[in-house]
């Protein structure tokens, strides 16, 4: 701080009193940033996460204030219920099913997209576009186009010969027609992320691997995707929490009308948050709903705490 | 003194569009980028044409829409289907209804962030005190913690706050974000501490100081939390499907998921909804285009 030298001495006990004052104002305003903060977090995050543990515990309902405890009675239902395990299935088909594709595509059209030259920028606004458009209109605009007599995607099948596909209707095509449609909306945003990833590296690399006579497909392998590692791993992370829970999309297109359950047809699109959902709001089974939440909790945290090593130990130098 | 730790994020260098390989001579279109070019063209097709087919659906006839084969350009224009989801709908609300709830709850979560963000995460970045470490991991952790098993709780403390069917249950529980506060002490790590004890010796207030110094010099941050805060809540769909039961109250995504299952009746009114509620947001995006990618750039992530 500025330490004033020739004051005289009488104003030094004046000096202390603003450091003081100076003092007890920023204890004020950090007390007031904070406090709130902290409560704020003790009842909406710390406080429900604990209630969510307990809760699962015991014969929890909606509206019922009396709850007994049961142990862990709901997580033996759980694993002896078809339609949680089915949809524990499926939540995993539907995400690697998602990461796949998605990582792929969206890795390739940045490399094309940045090597597209003046029309670089027009391709990423039109790839990025799905992205900032809302979930639930466009899973109902792929309602339509998976309608099997008069939707797009099946009159341009028919163009190329190729009979119509039920897709949404149709328990083995129901699930993976919705990641194709999750695709769509999303890889612009994950290619946005690469494209983002390879400008940040070096052009001396690429000057350095040409000297040397590389290939085209060794320079990928051996300087663009490692170094694009750190991309790679938040990509596939975040894909991975994403997918997992997901609820909007499944929710949309797995119930082809308002009165039907969702997870259909045949409960083959039952994923975990919808059947959460299903339970804890329309049966108002709390406890239930908050064992399966636990459940689907340790998943995502396996499977991310695994996905992080894999993908590290796999591109170290 | 103010040494400025951990430098941003790479920032939004995607933006620039780099001529990467224009080291040579010639700007001369060679076969591969020809074949790029027509290999990205017809993904961009693909891209595209759920909107154009949406959007001429919605000017097709009833009868026209089941036509067989198709037509890519209605034949007989109509704005009936407009006109059906222009007013009052059939079950109560209106998209302009559903819109104005939508902008409404979005813009007091977005504005309640973008301040509880600015102001903890310039407490975190700017002051020392003790306990600052441990408080700063713990609310990084918050961003662990997985909504599946918040869920019930917090919904069932929102009944029992009698907050079912009001919105603040929509904005109350949200209000502070963790990665906010991440984000924005990030970035007020750079702003140097010379410029803040400066304005201490003018006089100013620390409210003064944060409202004056601290917030201009942190727009580039705010706009991207802004802009995913907003884009974020705008889409939230399993929430106010959870707290929301009223008609007259949806939001639109919310709105909107009441016209499934009419479309084996008349799709021509659901592609006019969706079109309408997807346009305004298009508009925002090819404005604040950059914005938009510089944001992902510096944010990593949504919401």
């Amino acid at each position: 701080m500025a330490t004033i030298a020739k004051e005289p001495p009488g104003t030094r006990t004046r000096l202390a009193n603003l450091i003081q004052n100076q003092k007890f104002q920023k204890n004020v305003f950090v007390l007031s940033a904070l406090v709130p903060m902290i409560i704020f977090f003790g009842v909406f995050y710390i406080y429900p996460v604990i209630g969510g543990i307990l809760g699962s515990l015991t014969n929890w309902r909606a509206f019922v204030p009396a709850r007994d405890f049961v142990g862990l009675a709901q997580y033996q239902k759980l694993f002896a219920d078809p339609i949680f395990l089915a949809s524990v299935k499926n939540t995993f088909i539907y995400t690697a099913t998602y990461l796949v594709i998605n990582t792929i595509l969206a890795l390739s059209l940045a490399l094309a997209v940045d090597a597209s030259g003046i029309l670089r920028s027009l391709f990423r606004t039109i790839y990025f576009l799905p992205v900032v458009t809302s979930v639930v209109a466009t899973a109902l605009i792929w309602n339509w186009l998976y309608q099997p007599r008069y939707g797009l995607i099946n009159i341009i099948l028919n163009a190329f010969g190729i009979p119509s596909q039920p897709f949404l209707r149709d328990p083995s095509q129901a699930l993976i027609s919705i990641v194709f449609y999750a695709v769509w909306k999303q890889v612009g945003y994950d290619m946005v992320l690469f494209m983002a990833g390879l400008s940040g590296i070096s052009r001396s690399f690429y000057e350095a691997a040409k000297v040397d006579g590389a290939n085209r497909w060794q320079v990928f392998r051996y300087i663009t995707l490692p170094l694009l590692q750190p991309t790679v791993v938040f990509v596939t992370i975040t894909g991975i929490i994403g997918s997992l829970q997901v609820f909007g999309p499944v929710y949309i297109m797995s119930s082809l009308s308002i009165n039907d359950l969702p997870g259909g047809p045949l409960n083959s699109t039952y994923v975990i948050s919808v059947y959460q959902y299903q339970v804890a709001f329309k049966q108002l089974e709390l406890g239930y709903g908050s064992a399966m939440g636990i459940v689907l909790f340790i998943i995502v945290l396996v499977v991310t705490l695994f996905q992080s090593r894999f993908l590290r130990r796999r591109w170290e130098y | 003194m103010a040494t400025i730790t951990n430098a941003p994020g790479t920032l939004a260098t995607a933006e620039r569009s780099t001529p990467r390989r224009a080291a040579g001579k010639r700007p001369r279109v060679t076969w591969d980028k020809l074949l790029i070019w027509i290999v990205l063209g017809i993904g961009a097709i693909i891209m595209v044409a759920p909107f154009y087919w949406t959007v001429i659906t919605s000017f097709k006839t009833t009868a026209e829409t089941r036509a067989l084969p198709p037509t890519w350009i209605p034949q007989e224009w109509t704005t009936e289907n407009w006109k059906a989801v222009s007013g009052r709908l059939d079950y109560g609300g209106s998209l302009l209804l559903f819109f104005g709830n939508s902008l409404f709850v979005c813009t007091i979560i977005t504005v309640f962030t973008i301040f509880t963000s600015a102001l903890c995460g310039y407490v975190f970045a700017k002051f020392n005190f003790r306990g600052k470490r441990i408080l700063f991991w713990t609310v990084l952790s918050m961003l662990m913690v997985p909504a599946s098993v918040t869920l019930l709780p917090l919904f069932d403390m929102v009944v029992s706050f009698g907050w079912k069917n009001n919105y603040l249950a929509l904005i109350v529980p949200i209000i502070f974000s963790p990665f906010g506060i991440f984000l924005m002490r990030q970035q007020m790590m750079n702003i140097p501490s010379e410029l803040i004890d400066a304005a201490r010796i003018d006089g100013s207030t620390e409210y003064g100081i944060f409202f004056k110094i601290i917030l201009p010099n942190a727009k580039a941050a705010i706009a991207a939390l802004a802009i995913f805060t907003f884009a974020f809540q705008w889409d939230n769909f399993q929430w106010p499907l959870i707290v929301l039961d009223r008609v007259e109250q949806f939001t639109v995504p919310l709105g909107l998921s009441l016209f499934r299952g009419r479309n084996s009746i008349a799709v021509g009114p659901v592609a006019a909804a969706s079109i309408a509620t997807i346009l305004p947001v298009l508009i925002v995006y090819f404005f604040a285009q950059r914005r938009f990618v510089e944001g992902i750039a510096l944010t990593g992530m949504k919401g």
